[in-house]
């Protein structure tokens, strides 16, 4: 069985799998702390202690898709309204009877140094075994000079991790907003400082929507809203490619725990595949509960046995350096669409796609026999649809009728009009029809010998003055 | 016309209550957002009346109602009553992509239905061009849904058109035919009174009773079309046929559907196995019929009703007497009416009666249900048209009759299909006229 524990991450914290609750609603008292850990939780990192604050309702609102709830999620709560002492004697009880799990004090105070001292002396005492610095909370604590606008200048962000450190026993995380032009200025600052590792990211400024009866952004509070937290399954992406910057770079990379839309093992193996040690969970957990980390640890249990890792740092990382600047791709690689017939549903989206979105290169022509070329020998889609329009359709009544109806035509079952023809000639594979077609393994995007050495932008370009587009033969 | 000429009828709505519920919003949501928006999408090809399906129910999934219902009638002006009565599983919903990936249909019908009654509810109009825009005025004859559709169609494009009907109400079957639990006549009324708002006059107890009438018609107006349907129910012509207790399939649906039939008891024997016939029979049971015999000379797999119908008669409790023909109608002493039968067998494609098979079945009510005749050799004579295998010969694409003046469309020129097929051809046949007209203009 593969080994999921975590060891000594960012200089000696130890937990029980790499799944952590992030700072946040479900991190906010020692009794739902207690509850994630007995539902499998790794480790949690507390709801941020500081000066209590008065929070406003509502606080959350969300972006829904095509029907499904949450897809994005944002907020606008603040730091624990509980006090520190409250919070802190609920921490040394939880870490009493869980010794073996991860709690992270996540703090935020004043910027100034001997309140920044005492908080982390406080935490320490109570037991914790590490401490996040809250640099990157973005609505109502930046307005009061914490969270991200501590986060969105290097120099206070270095300072405060400084002061931090000058104090600290337990390992200290800088947890980066990623509010800000390039994340790396903070992340180099928070290594300067000292810091032993990073979470990243914070929740993306965000207005998830406007109440088109109310007129009123979402979460509505009175009449008005506020710049709110974005987080969710939208944010991924943001996540990902913020973590792999960070990682990337020899002057930021720490020890880093990844945060941003987190909901499967899936997620998680891709973030890790980028260098995290441990992954910070939240909206998926305020929309499912602690449940979901059952099948998360199982799930990248079995995905790491599949793949022959036994333990996290067998993997971790492994997909850094596939990420590169676009200078180094090889432009000589060539890809093509290839339409698998017998799998189409003739949903013809691909074909719309290619028009209207890509090369002009998916056609309906196998039934009037295939041509080759460019855009202008072809049908348009408007020509396709004013033919079928035109033809007069009857219900088929009778039971012959019927059969004759329902009765596969051509070899495929889709009819051989429906199915649509990549013209490989033209087809530039972009990939886009692969990722509209709703059928898996129908459209696959298929390598063909382009006949010409790999060569990318920058040795194409090597002495040239203004990289100008050689000649072609 | 007006809604109160039915009066609703408690005891009605709950013996014919709809057999599909309406959708609820968050339902039809969720069901318009599994719609993979295909492009010229199947479902719309299968449509008679090729309704922009994926187009209209994307407008449901963004909360476009009215937007939606204003696509459904750009193609469909009784696209309220089509999304009740209409066969979907071997239209839209049989043609979605989805059965290809073993996934259950997009229910078409029910989204359709749910952005029309959003539509009919407010009370909107829909838009048509100014009247008199175009110098044309066409006379519709028979008020179904094939002249409808026409007379819709013709004033959408700022033409006239009268429809001449003689009962009381329109809608043709849609109001006196369909299955009540399928679509209510007073739904069917709200609908025509929306095309009665786009200005279609109305000419009710005016029948065509002579080649006369015609040629008034004819010099009233540019244009005839011809949406008369296919005449009355076809007769058994076994001997019996004239007694009391024998009523065919249409007389008893039109007959509960206006409140003129409110209960029946005993014993009904329905012969004939088409739609109509299982109609007729589920009607009796929900009228209070104990025991409801459809007769069939026939076997199962034979039997012309779609298989959804037949499996609904089944769940109502019909029972199915396979190749079986009635061969006489009598009463006995106690006056009761006693219905000869005999099995039969079919032998190169003659069906012969099976020796000491017979059998008498004692019942309350005989219900001939073996379809409508065909269209007579008198209106053949009258409009100067061309008639084969008991249908009006027409063009598909236009509609129009050998004689130009003359359009037909509906089960007079189709033979008897679905109503979203009689809309099809009054809209193909009022587009056509219009053409006719611009090009003569011009």
């Amino acid at each position: 069985m593969p080994d999921i524990r975590v060891r000594g991450f960012a200089g000696g914290i130890d937990s029980p799998n790499p799944f952590w609750l992030a700072s946040a609603p479900p991190t906010n008292c020692g009794e739902q702390i207690m509850r994630a850990f007995d539902a499998g939780w790794g480790g949690a990192v507390w709801k941020t202690i500081g000066e209590p604050v008065t929070n406003v309702s509502s606080r959350y609102s969300a972006t829904d898709w095509n029907g499904l709830r949450m897809m994005g999620f944002n907020n606008i709560e603040l730091i624990s309204d509980r006090s520190v002492e409250e919070n802190l004697r609920e921490m040394a009880e939880v870490k009493k009877r869980y010794p073996y799990h991860a709690v992270i004090a996540s703090l935020m105070v004043a910027s100034n140094r001997e309140a920044w001292h005492e908080i982390v002396a406080r935490a320490e005492d109570a037991g914790a075994d590490g401490l996040e610095l809250n640099f990157g909370c973005p609505h109502g604590m930046s307005e009061r000079g914490m969270g991200s606008a501590v986060g969105q200048v290097p120099e206070y962000a270095e300072m405060i991790t400084r002061w931090v450190k000058e104090k600290a026993r337990k390992p200290v995380l800088v947890k980066l907003t990623p509010n800000i032009t390039d994340i790396r200025a903070v992340a180099r600052a928070a290594k300067r400082g000292g810091a032993d590792g990073l979470s990243a990211i914070n929740t993306i400024n965000s207005i998830t929507g406007i109440d088109l009866d109310t007129l009123v952004p979402r979460p509505d509070v009175d009449g008005k809203s506020s710049h709110g937290g974005y987080c969710g399954p939208a944010v991924k992406p943001i996540a990902l490619n913020m973590v792999q910057q960070v990682m990337a770079d020899p002057d930021s990379a720490l020890p880093l725990s990844g945060i941003g839309g987190i909901e499967t093992w899936r997620d998680a193996a891709e973030f890790m595949l980028l260098g995290c040690g441990t992954v910070q969970v939240c909206t998926a957990v305020m929309h499912y509960g602690y449940r979901i980390v059952e099948d998360m640890a199982e799930g990248l249990e079995s995905w790491m046995r599949t793949k022959g890792f036994n333990c996290i740092e067998d993997f971790r990382g492994l997909s850094l350096n596939r990420v590169t600047e676009w200078k180094h791709l090889n432009l000589n690689y060539k890809i093509v669409a290839r339409i698998d017939a017998a799998k189409c549903i003739g949903c013809d989206l691909c074909h719309i796609a290619c028009w209207d979105g890509a090369h002009q290169c998916i056609h309906l022509d196998r039934s009037t026999g295939p041509i080759n070329g460019p855009v202008e020998l072809h049908a348009t889609p408007a020509q396709n649809e004013a033919h079928t329009r035109s033809l007069i359709a009857v219900t088929p009544v009778s039971r012959r009728e019927r059969t004759e109806a329902s009765a596969p035509r051509g070899p495929y079952m889709t009819a051989i009009e429906r199915i649509p023809r990549v013209d490989e000639t033209e087809c530039v594979g972009c990939n886009l029809c692969s990722l509209v077609c709703p059928v898996e393994q129908c459209i696959t995007m298929v390598r063909v010998d382009a006949g010409v050495p790999a060569e990318t932008w920058e040795e194409r370009t090597k002495g040239a003055v203004c990289a100008p587009q050689p000649q072609r033969s | 016309m007006s809604l109160e000429t039915l009066p609703d009828d408690p005891q009605l709505r709950e013996r014919f209550s709809e057999l599909k519920r309406s959708l609820t919003p968050q339902a039809a949501t969720i069901e318009a957002n599994r719609c993979l928006y295909c492009f010229d999408a199947p479902c719309t090809a299968a449509c008679p009346t090729h309704i922009d399906v994926p187009g209209f129910i994307k407008r449901i999934a963004s909360g476009n109602l009215r937007g939606s219902a204003l696509r459904i009638l750009d193609a469909n002006i009784l696209g309220g009553s089509c999304a009740r009565a209409c066969p979907v599983d071997i239209l839209c919903e049989g043609a979605c992509v989805m059965h290809k990936q073993g996934r259950h249909p997009i229910r078409i019908g029910q989204l359709q239905r749910h952005a029309m009654d959003f539509f009919h509810a407010s009370g909107e109009d829909v838009k048509t061009a100014p009247r008199g825009l175009r110098q044309l005025h066409v006379a519709c004859i028979g008020a179904g849904p094939a002249s409808l559709a026409c007379a819709a169609e013709i004033c959408r494009r700022g033409a006239r058109a009268t429809i001449v009907e003689r009962r009381p109400l329109p809608g043709g079957l849609n109001t006196y035919g369909v299955a009540e639990y399928k679509l209510r006549a007073a739904e069917s009324l709200k609908e025509i009174d929306l095309i009665r708002r786009m200005g279609v006059e109305f000419r009710f107890g005016a029948g065509i009773e002579s080649a006369d009438d015609l040629r008034a018609l004819e010099s009233e107006f540019d244009f005839v079309f011809l949406g008369i349907g296919l005449g009355a129910m076809q007769q058994l012509s076994i001997p019996g046929e004239e007694n009391e207790g024998v009523m065919n399939a249409l007389e008893l649906i039109s007959g509960y559907k206006t409140g003129r039939i409110r209960e029946l008891g005993g014993t009904v024997v329905v012969i004939g196995a088409g739609n109509t016939a299982i109609d007729a029979a589920n009607a009796a049971r929900r009228l209070g019929a104990e025991t409801v015999y459809l007769l069939y000379r026939r076997g199962e797999s034979d039997i012309p009703a779609f298989d959804f119908e037949y499996e609904h008669a089944k769940v109502e409790g019909v029972q199915f007497l396979w190749r079986r023909q009635p061969v006489a109608i009598r009463k006995d002493a106690h006056g009761t009416l006693l219905l000869d039968t005999v099995q039969v067998r079919e032998v190169e494609h003659t069906l012969l009666p099976i020796p000491d098979s017979q059998y008498t079945i004692a019942c309350h009510l005989v219900v001939p249900a073996i379809g409508q005749s065909p269209i007579t050799d008198l209106m053949r004579d009258w409009c100067r048209i061309e008639v084969k295998d008991g249908r009006i010969e027409t063009d598909r694409a236009t509609g129009q009759t050998c004689n130009p003046r003359y359009f037909a469309g509906g089960d007079c020129a189709n033979g008897g299909r679905e109503v979203v097929d009689a809309v099809a051809d009054g809209k193909r046949s009022a587009l056509a006229m219009i053409k006719i007209a611009e090009a003569a203009y011009a």
